[in-house]
This record gives structure tokens, C-alpha cells and sequence, in this order.
């Protein structure tokens, strides 16, 4: 008995550490082969940084999803973050980059704080509808207040300037490629060492027993709160990356349109997955790109129908499918969205 | 606010009401009994106007007479009702019900984005006006304030008998008994010989139906375009989830809470009213996390 298990026990570990390093290769790779864009495909380098900023913002949705809830409505900190930064660089046309990002992502987090207080007393249908709502409310009032906010038009984000350097723009522009390059693998690694960590283990079991949470002591309320910060600075950090990028910021950056498209990518990716984030978002990017030419009219009619495709016959996502081919996937992966209904 | 603010407030706040309420209705009931939220409900109700609005321009260009609108308007929800609502249950919806609730959201929402394109390709994006109905019951003077019968008489009278009717419905009626039977325990009603997916399927195309009839029933007061069902899903949500989830009775009365705050917001401070629906939402939620009239849910453990 005992010699089995030692004997099987090793094997066990050297698969799982055979399925990292493999991972852990591919995603260098992948980072490397990002890292290169500029150099060997410059046409691609505005594209891809929008994809990293937006893959950013899919993290904060994926982060929900391992507590079994999905929001309609993180745009909501997407468009707070950008704001924040267009009225930063209003008032101070000699800010910097760092300081537009870091108030950027402080007023996410605090309207995170603020809407999350009240969203983390509720699950499922509820969480989800009324995060919806928050983002409608702040939709309105971008709209509405136009004196203030430009309306529909929206506010002109001048370029800030890097650590008290003016850039001209292909400067500018590499200079935030890296920067979100960087934050990707930054962000990434730390979102997944918070899951690791205990804070992230006990928000992960909101999904599948909270009951029991309680039982032990913990304040579910208190934990989910504390993944809805991260995920709602998250967005911020994707959504300044992406006004800064853009140089313009309109109420779109919190239409439902938006946080409807990030839980699709989120799903798309591999609902839990923090690489599938990324990668869905890159991949939704370049095809958006280029379908847009033929299937502008439809594009939403499309994402639907995929949607509805993954979910019944592809929960796993694009990750999902990678890992089953690789056929080293184990049953009790928490990655999977539908395969744990109790 | 002199007398004659105050009354135009209070219609435009009822006739309001009892059109959020219409579409609430389906909203709630289709939620009481299978427990998914319809986020296409807003789809619905935007298809159900520009349904209408089609089906009557074409039959009085026809030289019918503007009358015709009405029976027009039945028509489209019932429309709505059998070819989307029918088909979203039967195809879809019935795979999902024993899955987690969060996938079922998803589900309705990628209908409702499909919907939503779908709706723009067939009417494109331009408004649409057909007003002929509410030309057609004319005015009415109460108290010094002239307003419109369509809005003021027919709309309740509409909620009221839907809200009766539906409540005589689910409890005198067999069918309706049926209804409540698999609402209380699927599996014990299964099990005595009701057929649920039978119960589910018609329960979701009268909420349907109810959903393209607030559309047909809004297209005359205002301007038919693109993103009116997104609107009306989150606000059918707010007075839902103020109400609580799954309350018919309670629904109505949140509806008349929104309406009235709403339309008084226009003329007292009009860049706000927008927001009031849902600022009643989140004051009701923060004191009554279940809504006005919902019951606490009792812990599963």
C-alpha cells in the first residue's frame, strides 16, 4: 500500500511539472513572440496593444468567474479608469504617464469599493443584473452631462508625458506596448499567485460552497469584496492603457456593448484562465479586425451565436481545448465553467 | 410645482407604470416558474414595437381604418411570442436548466445580443414613428389638464386586466394550476403526470408574448430605434428585482414607485430622471436585499 502510493506519487508530480514547464515554455514564447511585434510587424503593433489593454480588463471578468459569477457591467471601471485619466490630463496637461495610470486605476478601485459594498450581497442573476445596471447609470450620466463630460462625443486625451520626457508618437506608442506588455506578464503572474494564495483559494470556494465558508468563520461578503477590488483594477489598468492608446475616450468605453464583449472573451478564453484571457483576447482582436469589413453589421450576431457554441459544446473555451489536446487534462480542473453544477 | 405640473406628472407617471409593468410581467413570471432571468425579454419588447409599427403602416397604406391598429398590435406580440419565443425554449433554453444559474444568464444574454443585431438588420437604425392608434382614441380634459386617452385610460386599463387576468389565470384555471404545480415541485408534478416541458415552453411564450406586447403597446407614444430593448431590460429588471423576483402582484407596485419617481424627476430636475429608476432600486435593495415583497431564500447546506 504504502509502496504505491510513494511509488505512484512521484510520477504524479513529474506529469503535473512535465504540463508547467511545457506551459510555462509556451507561455515565454508567446510573450517573446509579442515582445517582437513592433520589430517584425509594425502594421500589428497598434492592434495587439489594444488587445493587451483589453485582455487586462478580461482578467477582472475571469477573476469573477472562479467565483462562479459574471458581471454585465465591469466596463463600468474600464470607462471610470479612462475618464479619470482624460479629466487628469484636462486639468494637468503636464502629467505623467505613471500619474495618469495610477489615478486611473485608484478611481476604478474606488467605484470598485463603492459598487462592490453593495453587489457582494448578492449571487448569480442578481451580481450579474446589477452590475449591469451600475454601468447603465454611468452611462447615463456620460451622456447626459455633456457640459462636463463631452457627451457622446467624449473628452480628447492629450499624450502624457514619460517620466518628464515629451515623446513624439511612435516613442509614445512603444513605450506603451512595452508598458502593457509588461503589465500583461506582471498582472498575470500576480493574479495567479493570488489564486494560489489563501485569500484567493477561500474566494474560489465561493463558487462551489459558501455555506460552508461561514462555517469556518470566513465572511464570504468580505472575501468576494476583495476579489471584486482586483478585478475592478484590473479594468482600470485596461482601460487607461486603452484611452491613452486611443487618445480619445467616449461613453462607449462603458456601454453594455463592452462588458458584454469581455465576458465573451472571458468565456471565449476559457472562463478561470488567466493566460486564456489574453489569448482570447488577442485572437478576438485580430479576427475582429479583419471581419469587420465583411460582417460590421453582424458582429454582435456573431459573438452571440459563438457564445451559445461554447458554452453548450465548448465550456473549457480555447484553453479547454488546448489542454484536451495536449490530453493531459485531469476531470477536477477548475477551469471549467459547466461541468460543476453542484 | 402648480396643479396642473403635478397632474401631467402624475399621468405621465402612470401611463409610464403601466407599461413597464407590462413587460415586467413576463419579465417576473417567466422567472417565478423556471427560474432563468431573460436578459432577451428587452429584445422582445423591442421587436414587438417595430413589429407592430411595420404590420400597421402597411395595412393603412392599404386604406384600412386607423382602428385596425389595435387588433394589429395583439397580432405582433403573439407574433413575437410563437416564432421567438417559442423556438428560444425549445432549442435552447431546454438544454440548460440544470446547469449553473450563471450559464443560463449567459445563454439568454447571447440572445440577446444576437436578437439585437438581428433587429437592426431587418429596421435599421433610423427611428420609426406610427402614432395612429393614439390619434385614433383621441383626447381627454381632467382637471384643466388635456392628455391623451391612449395613455391615460387604455394603458391601465391594459395592466390592470393583464395583472387580474393572469392572477385569475394561475389560480382558477387548470392550466394556470398546472403552472403553479411545477413552479411549487418539478419533479413531484412530473411525477403525477404533468409534462413540465410542456408547462415551460407555454410559460415562456406568454411571458413572451407579454414582452412584444409592452413593445406594441409602447410604439405608438414614442419613437421606435435601436437600443430600446436594452433599456427596457435593465429597467423591467430594476422594478422586478424592487419588487423581488417572482412577484406578479408586488411588480405592479414597484412599477407605479418608478414610474411616478421618474416622470415628478422630469420636471423637477430632468438631467436626473433617467437615473431614478434605478436609484429607487438600490435604496429598496440596501434596506431589503429580497425587494420590497420577496421572501428571504432559505439556506441550502
Amino acid at each position: 500500500m504504502l509502496d504505491t502510493s510513494q511509488r505512484s506519487a512521484p510520477k504524479l508530480s513529474d506529469k503535473a511539472g512535465g504540463l508547467r514547464s511545457t506551459r510555462s515554455l509556451l507561455t515565454l514564447a508567446g510573450v517573446l513572440l509579442l515582445a517582437a511585434v513592433p520589430l517584425i510587424a509594425p502594421s500589428m503593433q497598434l492592434l495587439i496593444n489594444l488587445a493587451l489593454a483589453k485582455g487586462l480588463a478580461v482578467l477582472g471578468v475571469t477573476i469573477l468567474l472562479r467565483a462562479g459569477q459574471v458581471s454585465f457591467g465591469h466596463a463600468l471601471f474600464f470607462g471610470v479608469s479612462a475618464y479619470v485619466g482624460a479629466f487628469l490630463m484636462a486639468s494637468m496637461p503636464q502629467a505623467d504617464l505613471i500619474l495618469v495610470l495610477i489615478a486611473g486605476v485608484a478611481g476604478a478601485a474606488i467605484s470598485g469599493l463603492l459598487v462592490g459594498l453593495f453587489v457582494v450581497r448578492y449571487r448569480g442573476i442578481f451580481f450579474g443584473m446589477l452590475n449591469l445596471a451600475f454601468s447603465m447609470i454611468f452611462w447615463s450620466i456620460l451622456e447626459k452631462f455633456y457640459h462636463i463630460t463631452g457627451g457622446a462625443d467624449g473628452i480628447r486625451l492629450a499624450r502624457p508625458t514619460v517620466l518628464g520626457m515629451a515623446l513624439e508618437r511612435p516613442e509614445f506608442e512603444a513605450v506603451l506596448f512595452y508598458l502593457s506588455l509588461v503589465l500583461m506578464v506582471g498582472l498575470g503572474w500576480f493574479t495567479l499567485r493570488w489564486f494560489a494564495s489563501p485569500v484567493g483559494q477561500i474566494f474560489q470556494t465561493i463558487k462551489t460552497n459558501e455555506t460552508r465558508l461561514e462555517y469556518l468563520g470566513l465572511s464570504p461578503k468580505r472575501v468576494l469584496l476583495s476579489g471584486y477590488l482586483l478585478s475592478a483594477a484590473l479594468c482600470g489598468v485596461g482601460g487607461s492603457l486603452m484611452a491613452m492608446t486611443q487618445g480619445v475616450v467616449t461613453p462607449e468605453y462603458v456601454w453594455w456593448v463592452r462588458s458584454a464583449e469581455m465576458v465573451f472573451i472571458a468565456v471565449l478564453g476559457g472562463a478561470g484562465s488567466v493566460r486564456g484571457a489574453f489569448i482570447g483576447a488577442l485572437i478576438y482582436e485580430i479576427v475582429r479586425v479583419y471581419a469587420s469589413a465583411f460582417a460590421g453589421d453582424i458582429w454582435q450576431l456573431l459573438l452571440g451565436s459563438f457564445l451559445l457554441i461554447i458554452i453548450l459544446f465548448a465550456p473549457g473555451g480555447i484553453m479547454g481545448i488546448a489542454d484536451s489536446v495536449m490530453n493531459r487534462r485531469s476531470k477536477s480542473q477548475p477551469t471549467n465553467l459547466g461541468e460543476d453544477a453542484q | 410645482m402648480n396643479l396642473t405640473i403635478f397632474l401631467l406628472a402624475l399621468f405621465d407617471g402612470i401611463s409610464y407604470a403601466a407599461l413597464v409593468f407590462i413587460v415586467a410581467l413576463g419579465l417576473t413570471l417567466i422567472f417565478g416558474v423556471m427560474r432563468i432571468l431573460n436578459i432577451a425579454h428587452g429584445s422582445l419588447y423591442a421587436i414587438g414595437a417595430y413589429a407592430t409599427v411595420s404590420l400597421t403602416g402597411f395595412f393603412l397604406a392599404l386604406g384600412f381604418s386607423p382602428i385596425f391598429a389595435f387588433p394589429l398590435m395583439i397580432i405582433s406580440a403573439v407574433l413575437v411570442g410563437m416564432l421567438l419565443g417559442g423556438p428560444i425554449e425549445w432549442l435552447l433554453l431546454r438544454r440548460i436548466y440544470d446547469k449553473p444559474e450563471v450559464l443560463q444568464l449567459l445563454v439568454t444574454f447571447a440572445v440577446f445580443m444576437i436578437l439585437e443585431d438581428a433587429q437592426r438588420l431587418v429596421w435599421g437604425t433610423q427611428p420609426y414613428f406610427q402614432a395612429s392608434a393614439l390619434q385614433a382614441l383621441g383626447n381627454i380634459t381632467l382637471f384643466g389638464v388635456t392628455y391623451t386617452v391612449y395613455q391615460l385610460i387604455l394603458l391601465p386599463l391594459v395592466a390592470i386586466g393583464l395583472l387580474f387576468g393572469l392572477r385569475f389565470f394561475l389560480r382558477r384555471t387548470v392550466i394556470g394550476k398546472l403552472i403553479l404545480a411545477t413552479t411549487e415541485d418539478r419533479e413531484a408534478a412530473q411525477s403525477i403526470g404533468i409534462d413540465a416541458d410542456r408547462v415551460f415552453l407555454f410559460t415562456f411564450i406568454v411571458g413572451a408574448v407579454l414582452a412584444g406586447l409592452g413593445g406594441a403597446l409602447a410604439s405608438p407614444t414614442t419613437s421606435i430605434l435601436p437600443g430600446m430593448g436594452a433599456d427596457m431590460i435593465v429597467l423591467s429588471f430594476a422594478v422586478v428585482a424592487t419588487a423581488g423576483l417572482g412577484q406578479i402582484e408586488g411588480a405592479a407596485v414597484a412599477a407605479l414607485l418608478i414610474g411616478l419617481g421618474r416622470s415628478f424627476a422630469v420636471y423637477v430636475w430632468p438631467e436626473v430622471a433617467v437615473l431614478v429608476p434605478y436609484l429607487i432600486m438600490v435604496l429598496v435593495l440596501l434596506i431589503r436585499p429580497q425587494g420590497l415583497f420577496g421572501s428571504p431564500v432559505a439556506r441550502k447546506i
